[in-house]
């Protein structure tokens, strides 16, 4: 390889309902590594990409939700072998974006893996942690179990652009939920190639759809928008935090309480995030002959 | 041969022990509110009940410093085991004043006495016992090793069932280390206030539960205060959602429980005569001021006119009258503004071409009461198919498929509750997987239990109450 | 079989066996928690005063008053009737019962001691209780109950056919014991004993129900007594239903008897709001509902005089027959 070849310059597009869609806007804009230095051209998603992802999230999310648990639990763990293999790419990216030394990039990226490969495993173990046999006063069956609220919005950390994305968006999937993602806005890159990872697992067209862009836009605009369910403002700060949960409770959206700064992904997270995505929900049938 | 009549049987209002006053109930004692005094009004009668004293801003500043205090120095300290005793202790004594309790809802209320009797207070009762057993044994509720309490929860309740959900809110909150202020109804203010003088009698520590009679100003003061560290509300989703954006960007968690449209679905395989008395109960329980009530009926039209027949005929046997009177089914409306909503909605439905049908029985001449209803020919686009009317009014409307039923059901943005009627098993769990609701019931209706959660989708609210679920609204998880 | 006076899909049901169980099967089924739900929640109903009287006069007028056993003897016959004419004998006022019902080989005995009172004289028949013995037996019972003079048949039907699924051999037993209750000039009604606690489930009191009244049972009756559970409210309920079902389909008005195991005054009014709310209060009259009872009058008496006297009676005030 020649030094002094010229490379293809990238505008990387959206993936809305499992294409690549340029902005409805036609806006792009240029990304830098953590000292300033071009990347590439992301595309600037607009309010109505926001209402394409969403519709394309409708979409999705019978056959996502109605897809057996084992089922999704197969395809989130091909998702994870699928990032195994560009690990070397997601480390660049990482190292670039958020300025780390190749080895600390590189464990990032296999803290990544090893989140996907954890929500992988709770698919259908869930239900069985929070659901119940309700032992009720009464000649009745009763039962509750976990479903997922629906399609969730999720405005991405702006700091950790992969394994903080990872943290937010597998456990919406995990669930059953569909989401539309907000990416980093400064450090879109891993989003972006997460996307070309979900393309080509076995991820449903519009299960996730990523949108690069800036969430302080885009964010009111999922907060208000009637046929999402949920909301994780952790890509919002604190200040957009707050428009975006009045935003929500125009429609009783479900938000994500979460803490003032972005915490520390490299804990071990435990289950929060997936029950804010399921609603319980309890049945009850007579016992008789 | 003669009619049968049934001779009147009321309790004796005597045994409610009403007072001339009431007061609101701040760390431990009765004071004297700065809030304007309101009337209670006997909705049967019109006639004022009592004087209840009402909070001012300044007393909830005063209740919501009781309430930490007793957080701090008392409450969140306590070993689980201690605070179990002390609703053990709670749910006993609601139990030796059950009559009390009773006869005073169904003055205050307006609900027909062998609902008050016989399921809200021994349900109250049983809330408290079921959530005592939790106290110390919190580390197994699925939430990790001892979760933490939140603190001060703010808790405001609706007059639909109103020791009920007083029950509903303070017994988890206690049980899991959380103080409490909590406002009911300002048309129901009176079985709170005993409920103070049980947690009197039972010397739970000051400041543990503090109520606050009031309107609605108080609720937002409530809601906005500071030093309040949990929202818990059930009432309409128009006043969730100004609860929802008040407390958005602040520390406090939210729980909000509101209204429904629930479809009760009956497919022609039915137990058409279970059926019937699933549609009655759904609709027709506690005159329909019930946020899960089955307001839509959502019957296949092969069925339909068989299972209308039936209905009409069980509805004409349903006796409206006193409260107070053992053999009355549906009781008075719970205010005069809550009428004048029933009607002005059902006449939303004779205007959009909705086919009426009352209950020929009699209707007093005094009192909020209004008819048992049933709208047939009812359509998805008419206000009576679409909004909550929280009165005993039936929307009828039909479907030809199951998919059909499902797509009816669920478009609503409430999600509380849905009916399946089918005698067909696989069919049962297929729609009860389709449903986008909180709690479905299947051959049944209106089933409550402390350990089975209760709550909505979408916009009938979020969080549970009951069962390990219901826990987690007052855990720092 | 067909009954040609019944609605089309009434008398399309009994065109053969198949169409006979595809309708007994394609009735709703009867959820048994609903059902008895309903059952308790109506049982609370609150009887005071007046319509406690009226109520108890008119349960003493719907009583059969029954004597069923081996040791029966033509004098107990003899004293059961004659407590059928004046049930208080301190109280002439009090209402007569409905009938006076017995073996077959009494009735002659009841009829000799009741004639021109209009007490009826029930009989059971068809080799009752356990219905276990030929066709031909069954009708010779019936024969000797309407030719001795019996008003009412009350027969049993064939459980095990029933629980076999041969609902055809059933339906036609019935209808032998209608043409038996009318041979010779006899106007015997029919009541068709379910034995409920023997059909295990509502759906099966059910398809029994409608079963009998297919086949032309003037009344359909829960027990005979002798096999526990005898009535129970929630079957009742289911019975009831059937009736008024059987009225809005027919127009036609049918009759139900629970029979054993009520007591006392307190249950037998939960029978009569259960009648006057789940099929009508048109049912309200010995014509179209009965207790098939014994002890019942005696608490019934009691409570009469409670009612009249305003003070609590004792059984020493009541005959004991």
């Amino acid at each position: 390889m020649s030094d002094n070849r010229i490379s293809v310059a990238k505008t990387y597009k959206l993936y809305v309902d499992g294409k690549f869609p340029r902005s409805e806007s036609g806006r792009t804009y240029p990304v830098t590594d953590s000292k300033g230095a071009f990347l590439a051209n992301a595309s600037h998603a607009s309010r109505k990409d926001v209402r394409d992802a969403v519709v394309a999230a409708r979409k999705a999310f019978g056959g996502w939700s109605g897809a057996t648990a084992y089922n999704r639990g197969q395809v989130l763990y091909r998702v994870a072998e699928v990032l195994e293999g560009r690990r070397e790419q997601f480390a660049a990216e990482v190292a670039a974006s958020e300025g780390l030394p190749a080895r600390k990039a590189q464990s990032v990226v296999d803290a990544a893996v090893d989140r996907w490969v954890w929500y992988a495993g709770w698919t259908d173990k869930i239900a069985t942690v929070l659901g119940a046999a309700n032992p009720v006063a009464g000649p009745y069956f009763s039962f509750t179990v976990p479903e997922p609220t629906g399609v969730v919005g999720v405005l991405a950390p702006q700091e950790s652009s992969l394994l903080g994305l990872v943290s937010v968006v597998a456990p919406v999937l995990a669930t059953g939920c569909t989401a539309v993602v907000v990416s980093s806005a400064d450090r879109p890159l891993p989003a972006i190639t997460l996307s070309e990872v979900l393309a080509t697992s076995d991820v449903p067209a519009g299960v996730v759809n990523v949108l690069t862009g800036k969430a302080s836009e885009l964010g009111p605009w999922l907060a208000s928008h009637g046929d999402v369910n949920a909301l994780d403002p952790t890509g919002a700060g604190p200040l957009g935090r707050v428009e975006i949960a009045r935003e929500a409770a125009g429609t009783v959206k479900r938000v994500l309480a979460v803490p003032e700064d972005e915490p520390d992904w490299t804990r071990r997270p435990d289950i929060a995030r997936l029950r804010r995505y399921l609603e319980p929900k309890t049945v009850w049938h007579p016992q008789g002959v | 041969m003669s009619m049968w009549e049934y001779a009147p049987a009321p309790e004796s209002r005597e045994i409610a022990r009403l007072k001339e006053s009431y007061r609101p109930f701040i760390g431990g004692e009765f004071v004297d509110g700065g809030g304007e005094p309101l009337k209670s009004i006997n909705p049967a009668t019109e006639e004022v009940l009592t004087e209840v004293g009402t909070a001012s801003s300044s007393d909830v500043d005063v209740a919501v410093k009781a309430a930490r205090k007793a957080y701090d120095k008392t409450w969140r300290k306590m070993p689980g085991a201690e605070r179990a005793k002390y609703l053990f202790r709670i749910a006993r004594l609601i139990q030796e004043r059950s009559r009390e309790l009773a006869v005073l809802e169904t003055l205050d209320n307006g609900k027909p006495i062998k609902e008050s009797r016989d399921s809200d207070v021994p349900t109250a009762a049983a809330h408290f016992f079921y959530h005592a057993g939790w106290a110390d044994k919190l580390d197994y509720a699925g939430y990790g090793p001892d979760p933490q309490p939140l603190g001060v929860a703010g808790q405001i309740i609706p007059w639909n069932f109103p020791l009920l959900m007083l029950a509903w809110k303070i017994a988890p909150a206690l049980a899991t280390g959380n103080t409490v202020v909590l406002k009911p109804a300002e048309t129901t203010p009176l079985t709170a206030l005993v409920f103070a003088e049980i947690c009197q009698q039972a010397d739970l520590p000051p400041g543990v539960v503090n109520i606050l009679p009031g309107a609605g100003d108080i609720g937002s003061e409530l809601v906005e205060h500071a030093g309040v560290d949990k929202i818990a509300f059930t009432g309409s989703t128009e006043v969730g959602k100004l609860i929802q954006r008040s407390v958005a960007g602040t520390s406090k968690r939210l729980t909000l429980e509101l209204g429904g449209k629930a479809a009760n679905i009956v497919f022609d395989d039915a137990p058409l005569d279970q059926a019937v008395e699933g549609i009655v109960n759904g609709i027709f329980y506690n005159q329909g001021h019930v946020c899960c009530a089955g307001s839509r009926l959502l019957a296949q039209e092969s069925v339909v006119d068989e299972l209308l027949e039936k209905l009409r005929y069980r509805v004409s046997t349903l006796r409206l009258g006193d409260p107070l009177d053992k053999n009355t089914d549906i009781g008075a409306v719970n205010s005069a503004e809550q009428l004048a909503k029933i009607r002005e909605l059902a006449e939303s439905g004779d205007a959009e071409g909705a086919q009426r049908w009352t209950s020929p029985c009699p209707v007093p001449e005094r009192g909020f009461f209004f008819a048992p209803t049933v709208f047939s020919d009812v359509e998805q686009s008419m206000r009576i198919a679409r909004e909550e009317i929280f009165g005993p009014v039936l929307s009828v409307l039909t479907f030809r498929t199951p998919d059909e039923a499902i797509a009816k059901a669920n478009n609503t943005p409430y999600g509380l509750s849905a009916g399946i009627w089918t005698e067909k098993g696989s069919r049962i769990l297929w729609a009860a997987n389709q449903l986008r609701a909180g709690v479905v019931w299947a051959n049944t209706f209106n089933r409550f239990d402390p350990t089975a959660p209760f709550g909505g989708y979408q916009e009938s609210g979020f969080g549970r109450e009951g069962g390990r679920t219901g826990l987690e609204a007052y855990l720092d998880v | 079989m067909a009954t040609p006076t019944l609605p089309a899909e009434l008398s399309d049901a009994t065109r053969d066996e198949t169409s006979l169980r595809r309708f007994l099967h394609g009735l709703p089924g009867v959820d048994q928690v609903g059902v008895e739900q309903r059952a308790a929640g109506l049982g609370t109903r609150s009887i005071k005063k007046g319509s406690k009287l009226w109520a108890i006069d008119t349960a003493i007028s719907m009583v059969d008053l029954t004597t069923l056993e081996g040791a029966d003897t033509h004098g107990k016959v003899r004293a059961l009737a004659a407590k059928a004419r004046r049930p208080d004998p301190d109280r002439p006022d009090t209402p007569r019962v409905a009938a006076v019902c017995v073996y077959p080989d009494l009735v002659s005995t009841a009829v000799g001691a009741l004639t021109g009172t209009g007490i009826g004289v029930a009989s059971v028949a068809t080799a009752f209780p356990s219905g276990r013995s030929s066709r031909e037996v069954k009708l010779t019972d019936v024969a000797l109950a309407v030719n001795s003079g019996a008003s009412e048949v009350d027969m049993v039907i064939d459980r095990g056919a029933f629980l076999e699924g041969r609902y055809g051999q059933v339906f036609d037993e019935i209808q032998a014991v209608k043409e038996a209750c009318a041979a010779a000039g006899n106007t015997a009604h029919l009541k068709v004993i379910l034995e409920t606690g023997e059909l295990a489930t509502y759906d099966n009191v059910r398809r029994a129900s409608w079963l009998a009244l297919l086949a032309g049972g003037d009344f359909i009756k829960t027990s005979t007594g002798k096999v526990s559970p005898a009535a129970t409210l929630p079957v009742t309920h289911v019975m009831l239903q059937a009736v008024r079902d059987w009225y809005v389909s027919t127009g036609e008005l049918r009759g139900v008897k629970p029979a054993g195991g009520i007591r006392n005054t307190k249950d037998a009014i939960r029978y009569l709001v259960a009648v006057h709310e789940v099929a009508g209060p048109e049912w309200l009259t010995p014509s179209l509902f009965r207790f098939g009872a014994s002890s019942l009058l005696n608490d019934l008496l009691l409570q009469r005089r409670t009612q009249l006297d305003g003070h609590y009676s004792g059984p020493k005030y009541v005959t004991v027959d």
